[in-house]
Parts: C-alpha cells; structure tokens; sequence
C-alpha cells in the first residue's frame, strides 16, 4: 500500500485508485473444453489463486465451451483453458493450464506476492 | 475388354472431385476449381486481394451452388465485411439471415492475453463447428489463420493446432479457403503452406512502369492438372476476373458470312462483299487520315443492322467521337441510346495491358457485341514493350475469333514509318488489312486509300481517294498523271480538263456531222435528177415503141384492106393464125 502523504497532490486521481485497489469484485469467467487433466488442472490452480488473494471478493464461473459454443462466439474465445477477467477493467484473457502461476497473477492485475 | 472397364472405373474413382468457385476463369485455370473436401491455400501480399477470392468463393458457394459456407473472419469486424461483401454486389446480412452463410469474426489482442502453460484452439474447433453445423456448410474460409500466430507466442502448440485444425477440416468434409500473407522467401510468413498439401494458389500484385497488374498463379495443385502460367486478374463490383487467356488455340470457326465496311465503295473493293464475318480488319495510317471516321462508318452500319457494336476508345471520349462523328454525317449517338453501341473509353495508362486485356474480355462477355472496334491500338500497346503488345493482340485476337467478333484495329503509323509496317508487328494476324495515307501534292493533302491485303477474297487494287464529306465516307478513283496519282484539286483540275477535251471533241464530230449530212443530200438530190432523167428517157422509149406498134398496126390492117380488095387469102390466114 502507498500511502499519500503531501495534502495537494496533483495525481490525486491516481492515488485514489490505487487505493481502492484490493477492493473491487473480480468477475471471472473460466472456459474449459470438456472434462480433460488440462481442463481440471486449471479450475483448481484458479480456484487456489482466487482463494489465497481474492478471497470473498471473486466471482467465479466456469463454463464448458462444448455445451455453450454460443457463448465462445461471443465472448471470442479462441482457446481453451482460457481465464477472463470482465472485472475490474481492463479485460483480460488468461491462457493456459495456469501453471506459471505469476503470469496468472500478472493477468489478474494482483501484486506478486514477496 | 474386362480389365479395361475396371481401369477405366478405378480411374474415375482416383480423379479428384471439384468443387466449383463460381469465380470466373479460375475453375478453368483449376480445372473444375478447388480439391473437394479439402484445404486450399491463398496466399500473396496486402491488398492483392485474398479476402475478395475468399469472400466470392462462399457468397457463389452459397447462391450459386446451393452450398453453404461459413466465413472466419481474423482481421474484419463484422461490419467491414459487411461492407466488403456489399462491393462485391452480396448482400451478407441476408445471406446470414437465409442461413446461407454464416460468418464468425474472431478477436485476438495480444495486449489482453497472457500465456501461462499448455493451452489448445479448442475455442476455435468450437465455434468453428458450431458455425458450420448451423448452416449445413460445405465451403470453409479462415481469413486469415496468421493472426494466431501474431496475438499467441507459443508457436509450438500454434503448429500442433494448426496441423490438427487442417485434420479436422479434411474429416469434415469441407472445402476450405485458409489465406495466409507472403513471406520472405517463403510462400507464406508463417509457412502455412506445410500443412497445405493439396492446392495453393498465388495472388501477386505487381508494379510495372507505375501500372499495377495483379496476377495469380496455381503454384501446387495435387492430384489435377491445372494451367500454370501467371494469370492477370481484375477485381470490380463484380468480383474477381481471371482470364485464362494463352490457353486458347488457334481452332476457330471460319465464316464464309459477309459484313458490309460501312461503305458501299469499299464493299465493292473488297469483293463486293465486304469483310469476312468474324475476320480481323486493321486500318493503319498517319495521323488524320481517317481511320476513326472509318471505324465510325463500320459500327454505325453494323448499328444499322440491329447488331450490337463495342468500341473502345483509347485516345477520345465517347462525347468528342459522337461530336466529331456528327460532323461527316455519321450519327452515333442514337444507336448509343438504343443500346446498340456502346463506349468503353479508357487511357491506356489506367493500367496494364494485361488488366486492359481483362477489362477487353469482360466488356465483350458482358455485351456480347457482333463488332468491336480498338481506336487506337498503337496508343494502347505504347505503355508495354513490343513483345507484350504483340502477345497481348494475339490474345484478343484469338478471343474474338473465337467469339465470331468481326474487330476492327486503328493503328497510327508515325510519318516516315514505311507503310507496309505496323509498330505492334501484328501485320501477320490481320485478315484484311487496308491502309490509309495521305498524299501531298501541289501544296495540298489528301488521303487516299488502298487495300494492302485481304484474305479469302478478291480484293481491289486500286487506291482510291477517301472523301470526309458531311454525308459520311466518300471513296473515288483517283487519276493517274504524268506525276503519279492525281487526287483532290488536282484530280478535280484534271476532270475539269477532261470535260473541256470532251466538248471539243463534241462539237467536232457535231460539225462533221453536218458535212456529211450535206454531203449526203447533195448525193441525193443528184441522185434523184438521174432518176428523173432516166425515167424521161425510159417514157420517151415506150412512147416511140407504141408509136411504132401503132404504125405496124395500121400499115397491116392497110394491107389487109389491100389484100381483101386484091382478093387474095395468103396473109389472112397466116395473119389469122398468129393473131389468135
């Protein structure tokens, strides 16, 4: 956490979202391909990664793209597993069996942990 | 007998079925159009027009093979290509909505994604075969897959999935279109064309002298023969135009029909007839001389027939030709408004002879004319070198031919150019070819006209003078002179004195006339002075003759009288008998 400490500070705007930052809700959206190794790997990966930094603040769905490729259209899907954060802003799409977790993390717009 | 039937069965089974494009002149090149069932490769540079093949291919799939297709868009919202479609005359949203097509625009940003770990294109095959099974589709177009390669890094898994999308697509039994930009000595930047076996076709847009030529070429087609030239294409609001122009043979029919000139002389010089059905005809001559107001004769008289007449002007607009037309009596423009003729008028530098040629052929296609006139060819040949314009003729020739089109050429040869010789070296092509000159004498010039040659007929030999009047083409003999050929004031001083050696001779035999008549008369009246003469002479005879009888008469009858009186019988009775 940065804290401001001069009273006028003409980043103003910048600060405050920094500080309201580790507040906002995460709407993620998983998208898997059927019941495969990959497909579990990953809901787990991102279901640990949710709970150890979002915990309380995430809402998380996963969808299997072979029952709603109505859904892979029109959320432009190209790849599976794929992790989209809608919220918060800017979107973000996460490929891959998450197993390089700082990338996940970096996707998520997180600080790396020390 | 048997053994034969089999090979011939097992050979139609090995023949590679088609599937039609619809675009015209490339199922000629493809010999029926792309491999069934399989995957195609566009590739080529930016803008050389990929998208538009790709997009004519699905919209004639879907209207004119009753074969769905589904369009996959990489670098087009749906909206440009909506557009795109619509430039083409396809109406997208409709055919979307008659569940003709179906069209997915995919959306890669590579600032959104991050990679972490194994991943496949599942997302893709999804929507691929959900896009595909809504529409029944036969036709598949990926525009173009290379994006994948710029908004993913993992270029590992893109190749396994790339193979694997290429597998399924064959499994599907679609026709697909994958379009894949030009490398660096390479067909494609990302080497698509190693999981393209079957058929690649090459798109190529070049630049010669400023003028850009597209072309494109079957660089691999397995399994069919195909034509592997380099074919100019055009792209309008009517899609593409490949011309598979060098495959034509020289096995056209021959007429044995007539068609006027355009001007009763000429058709009398030219057999009497005019010039073969579907011959070529070239008028060459310096500048002025008359070869577009010959031309003009031709496709208005060919108008007047009810026959459809093409001219491309190359040098003029139709206006000025109507205009300058007009002013020898030869109106055009009604026959414009009928729709019988029609103006094609373009710079030659507008592009390429080979998109010239294109162009040529569409037009002809499109208007089915009798007649075709080129006004000038020599100008239209100038933007190339001499090889290609005598390559390019001899194509269009050749097309015309084939077509039955009767062409007429107007070729300017520079002064000092010896006449027998065109620049484009084409002489041999021509069928009849007729030559217009002018001729300078006595501070004045005047063109003359003369049939160089005329295949299949017997043709004049005689040059004659070629009149511009305000009723139309004039064409006169021409007189010869101590100095050669006398046309304009010379020819018309020479009737003039013609005409006074005439009337001298006239009056001539007029006055001798007269002296014979005298003559004669006189004769006559001697003649009838004899007559009278003789015929007095003829009565004065019968007149002594009849005195004498008279005389004979009384002296015997006296003697008679004697002879009774002397009483003798000796006379009577000889006199009696001879009496009787």
């Amino acid at each position: 956490m940065i804290k401001s400490t001069k009273p006028k500070n003409p980043f103003a705007i910048l600060d405050n979202a920094q500080k309201k930052k580790g507040k906002e809700k995460y709407l993620l959206r998983l998208y898997i391909s059927g019941i495969t190794p990959r497909s579990t790997t990953a809901i787990e990966r991102v279901k640990r990664i949710c709970e150890e930094r979002l915990a309380g603040r995430y809402d998380l769905e996963v969808v299997d793209i072979y029952q709603q490729p109505l859904l892979a259209k029109s959320e432009q899907i190209i790849a599976a597993p794929t992790l989209l954060k809608k919220l918060p802003l800017p979107l973000r799409r996460i490929i891959g069996d998450m197993s390089n977790e700082d990338r996940v993390v970096l996707g998520l717009d997180l600080q790396p942990l020390q | 007998m048997e053994t034969n039937d089999i090979m011939a069965k097992q050979k139609n089974l090995d023949q590679l079925q088609k599937t039609p494009t619809g675009i015209r002149g490339l199922d000629e090149i493809a010999n029926g159009g792309l491999p069934k069932g399989r995957t195609a490769l566009v590739c080529g540079n930016a803008g050389c027009g990929k998208t538009i093949l790709a997009m004519e291919f699905i919209a004639r799939g879907a209207l004119d093979f009753g074969e769905p297709g589904v369009f996959i868009a990489f670098e087009e919202t749906p909206e440009e290509l909506e557009k795109n479609f619509l430039s083409l005359g396809f109406d997208l949203k409709k055919l979307v909505a008659r569940k003709m097509i179906a069209v997915d625009y995919v959306y890669i940003e590579r600032s959104e994604i991050e990679e972490t770990g194994s991943y496949d294109l599942d997302g893709l095959f999804i929507r691929l075969e959900h896009a595909i099974d809504s529409v029944g589709a036969k036709r598949v177009v990926l525009d173009t897959l290379e994006v994948l390669f710029a908004g993913l890094s993992d270029a590992a898994i893109l190749r396994a999935e790339l193979r694997r999308l290429f597998r399924w697509l064959k499994q599907k039994g679609v026709t697909a279109i994958v379009t894949g930009e030009r490398g660096q000595g390479m067909l494609t930047r990302y080497g698509l064309e190693e999981y393209v076996a079957d058929c690649v076709i090459l798109l190529d847009l070049r630049v010669q002298e400023q003028i850009a030529t597209r072309r494109l070429r079957v660089v691999k087609y397995r399994g069919s023969k195909h034509g592997a030239d380099e074919y100019p294409f055009l792209i309008d609001e009517h899609g593409l135009s490949i011309l598979p122009l060098s495959s034509l043979s020289l096995n056209h029919q021959a007429s044995s029909k007539r068609i006027s000139a355009g001007n009763a002389r000429l058709d009398r010089m030219l057999d009497g007839k005019g010039y073969f059905r579907g011959s070529t005809v070239l008028v060459s001559g310096t500048a002025g001389a008359g070869k577009s107001s010959l031309a003009a004769a031709f496709v208005l008289s060919a108008c007047q027939r009810g026959e459809r007449a093409l001219y491309f002007a190359f040098e003029e607009s139709p206006a000025q030709i109507m205009r300058n037309m007009n002013s020898i009596g030869l109106d055009l423009e009604p026959m414009v408004r009928k729709g019988l003729l029609k103006f094609q008028a373009a710079r030659p530098s507008l592009h390429g002879l080979e998109m010239h040629l294109v162009t040529m052929h569409k037009a002809v296609d499109e208007f089915q004319p009798a007649v075709v006139v080129l006004d000038p060819i020599s100008n239209l040949v100038a933007v190339a070198t001499v090889t290609e314009g005598k390559s390019m003729l001899t194509r269009l020739i050749d097309f015309l031919k084939c077509d039955g089109i009767t062409a007429l050429f107007t070729d300017l040869i520079h002064g000092g150019a010896p006449l027998e010789t065109t620049n484009e070296e084409i002489s041999s092509l021509i069928d009849t070819w007729i030559s217009l000159r002018d001729m300078e004498v006595n501070g004045e010039r005047n063109r003359g006209l003369q049939i160089i040659k005329s295949r299949g007929m017997a043709h004049s030999n005689q040059i004659r003078e070629f009149l511009l009047t305000r009723k139309g083409i004039d064409l006169l003999d021409v007189y010869l002179g101590p100095a050669g050929v006398l046309t304009g004031s010379a020819r018309v001083a020479q009737e003039a004195e013609e005409k006074a050696e005439t009337l001298v001779q006239q009056q001539q035999r007029v006055r001798k006339q007269h002296e014979w008549r005298r003559k004669r008369l006189s004769l006559e009246r001697q003649m009838a002075e004899l007559r009278a003469q003789s015929e007095m002479e003829a009565e004065e005879e019968r007149q002594i003759g009849a005195q004498d009888e008279a005389l004979a008469k009384t002296f015997a009858r006296n003697r008679n009288a004697l002879a009774n009186l002397r009483g003798t019988d000796q006379f009577v009775s000889r006199n009696g008998k001879g009496r009787k």
